[in-house]
């Protein structure tokens, strides 16, 4: 049986102003993690559901996730101090599935951090877009295992001056690539959606939405997909949060 | 020894525990959590006549100590409930609650003759969704068209037949007498709260429907109340449900009328939240020494 897991926090960071880079025990959960996949968080009394959040990496007994301090979840997420327990449940969703020779990974802003593991397993070239040069984080540890590390930002403030979609579409110009790997906003996914299916480049999206259970049961995390019938509103943490670009519409 | 059975609609229940029907799909998710076999039964995932998309995202917000759902009851269509979901169901050692909802009373009748040639043990009828447009809510707040819908749905259902009752209505006791004259063998209540959710940045409500169901603790006391007026009411056996979070909130349940109780909500948080509710439930037995748990339903001595 799958169970709730109390972990204790191990190393808490404060990356940039609002950004929290958490680390917890758990060999269980660390074991099983799957590229992608997420852990569904009790962030303590003051709220009620639990909160999705992407792992970041997971090795060696230690689970690794980042997150933004956005609500009342995440902020009373943040709260935990070093060697307080944290209820978790996970891994849970369908992650990335690992294929191709060439493979392109590219996230924006909070979405970089599901792509961090990935990135140490597949070696790929990797374009990270950013709003603003205060809010890039994590680009030395993806230049430690990837071929190639592009950042961008949005107001050109730092590295590539632009959306990382448009960097990494002048990229395919010149390059093989045979997976693109996303996670970002939903500008971005829908941008990557369009330059992947155009150039016929298999493409797999991570995707966000509000959840309940986290496990597949509440169907409250639907996202549109191109099937019919009741196939049509796919579970976000279930079916995904990884789906391949053609599945879904991105519509709602 | 604690003894927890207890009969429902002449049906033996090994515990008073169920769940609440949407928020457990059909079992397969928390069965991986805990076995269904711990439960006295559970309340399957709302079927409709045909096969339904549900709402678009987010159906989901949340509020003080509760959520708001707009699902919409997204669901295969009772035909394949019947054939390929409810056989898989009925291997494991627990009565499951068949959950139908209606946009016309024929769609209902045609319904309970699916479900009544199937293995589950009672078929509860959905007259309160708030969140779909036609049937439902729209049948279950007057007291005329719940007698008419429970009568004529009584001559097709060879099951027991209960009805879950809407708290968004005037007086519930009304209702609740409507659907026993109707026939009903027991009722469930309550389900979700009509409300809404703004984000006072896009001046936009959370939900794509913009109004959902409110559940969680926020609803038990509007719950407790409405189960405690409606056994004084009616004859007929009460499931009790509404932000059940504890043993000792099943228990407020059944003092209140309630012979058996509904989990919901309260699983998104905890999955095995059953196994620490039975836990509870067998040491207030054991402090009050009350043999069999049916012996404490409807014992609400008021001031």
């Amino acid at each position: 049986m799958k169970k709730t897991e109390q972990c204790t926090l191990v190393k808490k960071t404060e990356l940039v102003p609002g950004i929290f880079d958490f680390t917890i025990e758990s060999e269980t959960i660390a074991d099983e993690t799957q590229c992608g996949q997420f852990l569904h968080i009790d962030c303590g009394a003051s709220t009620f559901l639990r909160r999705p959040i992407s792992i970041c990496d997971a090795e060696n007994g230690l689970v690794r996730f980042i997150f933004q301090v956005k609500g009342e979840g995440t902020k009373s997420l943040a709260n935990y101090e070093v060697g307080d327990k944290i209820n978790v449940m996970g891994p849970l969703g369908h992650g990335f599935d690992i294929k191709g020779e060439n493979p392109v990974l590219i996230g924006g802003g909070i979405g970089v951090f599901p792509l961090y593991k990935l990135a140490k397993q597949v070696n790929g070239d990797v374009f990270l877009g950013f709003r603003d040069k205060s809010l890039v984080v994590l680009e030395d540890e993806f230049k430690e295992c990837s071929k190639s590390v592009t950042v961008g930002t949005d107001n050109g403030t730092y590295g590539y001056n632009g959306y990382a979609a448009s960097a990494m579409e002048k990229y395919l110009d010149s390059n093989q690539c045979d997976m693109i790997y996303c996670c970002g906003p939903k500008p971005m996914l829908k941008a990557v959606k369009q330059i992947a299916e155009s150039r016929n480049i298999p493409c797999q999206l991570s995707l966000e939405q509000r959840m309940g259970c986290g496990i597949g049961a509440c169907l409250v995390c639907t996202c549109e997909t191109i099937y019919s019938g009741t196939n049509k509103h796919m579970r976000v943490c279930k079916n995904g949060p990884v789906f391949n670009s053609t599945e879904v519409t991105l519509n709602d | 020894m604690t003894d927890m059975n207890i009969d429902y609609c002449g049906i033996e229940f090994k515990n008073p525990i169920v769940t609440a029907s949407g928020t457990f799909g059909f079992g397969t998710e928390y069965g991986e959590y805990v076995s269904l076999d711990e439960y006295g039964g559970f309340g399957a995932k709302g079927l409709t006549r045909q096969p339904r998309e549900g709402n678009k995202a987010p159906r989901i917000a949340e509020t003080p100590s509760g959520i708001l759902n707009s699902v919409g009851l997204q669901n295969p269509g009772v035909e394949i409930f019947a054939e390929y979901i409810m056989p898989e169901l009925a291997k494991y050692d627990t009565h499951v609650i068949a959950n139908m909802s209606g946009n016309t009373i024929k769609e209902y009748c045609e319904m309970a003759e699916i479900l009544s040639g199937t293995d589950a043990a009672i078929i509860e009828m959905n007259i309160s969704c708030p969140n779909v447009k036609h049937g439902g809510l729209a049948f279950g707040t007057d007291p005329a068209t719940v007698l008419e819908l429970t009568t004529e749905v009584k001559k097709h259902c060879t099951k027991p037949l209960v009805v879950k009752l809407s708290p968004n209505v005037t007086s519930i006791t009304d209702i609740a007498k409507a659907a026993e004259l109707g026939g009903a063998d027991g009722l469930s209540l309550i389900n979700t709260l009509l409300g809404m959710k703004i984000d006072i940045n896009t001046r936009r409500p959370i939900l794509a429907n913009n109004t959902g169901g409110l559940s969680g603790p926020a609803v038990r006391p509007v719950a407790v109340r409405m189960v405690h007026q409606v056994y004084n009411a009616v004859k007929i056996p009460l499931i009790g449900m509404g932000g059940v979070m504890s043993g000792s909130d099943v228990i407020e349940f059944m003092i209140a009328g309630a012979r058996l109780v509904a989990l919901g909500t309260g699983m998104f948080v905890k999955p095995d939240l059953i196994l620490d509710v039975k836990k509870e439930i067998a040491e207030y037995m054991d402090r009050f020494g009350v043999k069999n748990i049916s012996e404490i339903v409807g014992t609400l001595r008021l001031n």
